[in-house]
């Protein structure tokens, strides 16, 4: 039925490579949002007792932080807990030391990472309306991680919004990439539009041929796409993911949402392409 | 000849009935005396080019139903400007142009399309579709009309025999001489049977023995009743066919003759015949 399938092809090789970017892209850019939250999840203050502090003063506390603005979550890491914790990490240092030299540790977790510095600043009475001293006699020190947790909460942010700008840049760049295929297939077959114009055809008697040639390049290219990085995930990535927690992160999208995504985004950008580009062709 | 008026007539049946063709028209009025509207109307007709360059200055003629005229001049008289005009492919900068009573002016844009489907068009470079067989570019112009497919069954088969291309139904234009890819322009042209043909230099890519086979075409698809309009610049062609001339140079109509010396009911193999005989007159009148 079809004599020059070139222009054709062309617009199918475009989606298809460009549907294949994109399906790359896509999982690895969730990938590595899961992983900068999973940084960020990390972020704590360090709330250190003194090491006189009784079990009722350890209960005490306990309550004050967890009703402290933006405290999500309070971990308690006795001293022995810690002096097992640490001497696992350095044995030979801590054999040396005899008695434990370890306070009683409150782990506190902000709701959100971006939080953190005003927990800190709460508990280590440093804020605003602090006094200056910790909100409790029996806290010694409340760590300030300040530099660190700072850097981690930049380069995490930094992650994200640079990864979201190169999604957007992507897809634009698909969609112009395939739109400009289908202009330039259009514009070679402009002599086939001018006869059926001048046999009487009407505007949409002519579009809609065109327009199902670019659904099915569009439908297709993507499915060859999908059966591409299908082919890959079984054979490459499914025996990794086993080894690798990164890779089977669940944050992951979907591997049948991302099909359905990039089915859709194909088959449309060709269809609407198709029937934009023979506007201009359309107006001789 | 000496052939009896029977014999004549049952020649002329027998032509008409094998052709598949409507019936023909016994006599066909060279000039406007039938009184009904003319099928094409040129009233003071102007375009002036947006370079400034004049296509047609002042155009006035009217063509009948049924005549077969020709339209001659240089290269840039205007002879296309007249044919793109009438396909509405542009708009006169002044004027008036009617066909079958119509204002071209009155026609929509969105309308535009529905006016073509009775214009049959030929042009020099043939304007087939190349990715489609001979068969369905002549279904084309059916299906574009919401022809069924029983219709198409029908009709473009007849209408390729008619020109000679029966054995060709299913090649691709790119798989024909250039005769042959005329000839599907013509049946496609004419398989709608619409009442105007316009042939815009329909011999101008074909050697002389097969642009005598297209004009004999030509001339067989005026003999059913329909309006034949051709530009040329090939004067022996003009010459030889004995129609009426309309006369171009650099935009405007310098003459306006209808010869009458052609016989009127020739049939096509003696007008094939005449046409194939060296010219005779020697200034070609």
């Amino acid at each position: 039925m079809r004599r020059s399938a070139a222009p054709s092809f062309a617009a199918l090789a475009t989606v298809l490579v460009t549907m294949l970017v994109l399906g790359v892209f896509i999982p690895i850019v969730q990938a590595t949002n899961g992983a900068a939250d999973s940084v960020r999840g990390k972020v704590e203050v360090d709330v250190y007792m003194k090491t006189n502090a009784t079990a009722a003063d350890d209960a005490r506390v306990h309550n004050e932080l967890l009703g402290l603005r933006h405290v999500k979550s309070v971990q308690f890491v006795s001293k022995e807990q810690a002096y097992q914790q640490q001497q696992q990490a350095d044995p030979q240092a801590y054999a040396l030391l005899g008695s434990n030299p370890l306070p009683d540790t409150y782990h506190v977790y902000p709701d959100n990472p971006s939080n953190v510095l005003a927990v800190h600043s709460e508990i280590a009475g440093t804020g605003s309306g602090g006094t200056g001293q910790p909100i409790d006699a029996s806290i010694q020190n409340v760590s300030n991680k300040q530099s660190d947790t700072q850097k981690i909460l930049e380069v995490t942010n930094l992650v994200t919004i640079t990864a979201a700008v190169l999604t957007v840049l992507l897809v634009l760049a698909s969609i112009l990439l395939i739109a400009n295929t289908i202009r330039l297939s259009l514009y070679a077959r402009r002599r086939e539009v001018e006869v059926m114009k001048l046999v009487g055809a009407t505007d949409w008697f002519i579009r809609v041929p065109f327009m199902i040639e670019g659904v099915i390049v569009g439908a297709l290219g993507a499915l060859l796409a999908i059966a591409v990085l299908g082919a890959t995930k079984i054979a490459l990535l499914d025996p990794l993911a086993s080894n690798w927690t990164l890779i089977a992160a669940p944050r992951t999208i979907g591997f049948t949402f991302l099909v359905v995504v990039l089915l859709a985004a194909g088959t449309l950008v060709s269809a609407v392409g198709s029937g934009l580009s023979l506007r201009r062709f359309l107006r001789v | 000849m000496a052939i009896s008026e029977s014999q004549h007539r049952t020649r002329r049946r027998r032509e008409s009935a094998a052709a598949a063709i409507p019936e023909a028209r016994e006599s066909r009025p060279a000039a406007s005396f039938s009184g009904a509207a003319p099928v094409l109307e040129f009233r003071g007709v102007s375009k002036r080019y947006s370079s400034g360059d004049v296509g047609l200055d002042q155009a006035t003629f009217s063509i009948d139903r049924g005549e077969f005229v020709f339209l001659v001049g240089s290269t840039g008289s205007g002879k296309s400007t007249v044919m793109r005009l009438l396909i509405k492919e542009l708009e006169p900068t002044g004027g008036t142009i009617r066909v079958a009573g119509h204002d071209l002016s009155m026609i929509k844009r969105k309308r535009i399309a529905y006016y073509r489907r009775n214009i049959g068009v030929v042009f020099q470079d043939f304007k087939l579709l190349p990715s489609r067989t001979v068969y369905d570019n002549v279904a084309y112009a059916l299906q574009v009309t919401g022809g069924t497919r029983r219709e198409i069954r029908d009709k473009v088969p007849d209408i390729l025999r008619l020109t000679g291309l029966s054995t060709k139904l299913h090649n691709y234009p790119d798989q024909l001489s250039g005769g042959e890819q005329q000839r599907v322009s013509i049946a496609r042209a004419f398989v709608n049977h619409p009442p105007l043909l316009l042939a815009d230099e329909p011999t101008g890519n074909l050697d002389p023995e097969t642009s005598v086979d297209i004009m004999r075409l030509l001339y067989r698809i005026n003999r059913t009743g329909t309006t034949v309009l051709v530009a040329t610049h090939d004067q022996a062609m003009v010459d030889k066919m004995r129609r009426r001339v309309l006369e171009l140079s650099q935009g405007r109509i310098v003459r306006d003759e209808a010869t009458g010396l052609y016989t009127r009911d020739e049939t096509t193999r003696e007008f094939a015949r005449r046409m194939r005989q060296p010219s005779t007159r020697p200034d070609g009148v």
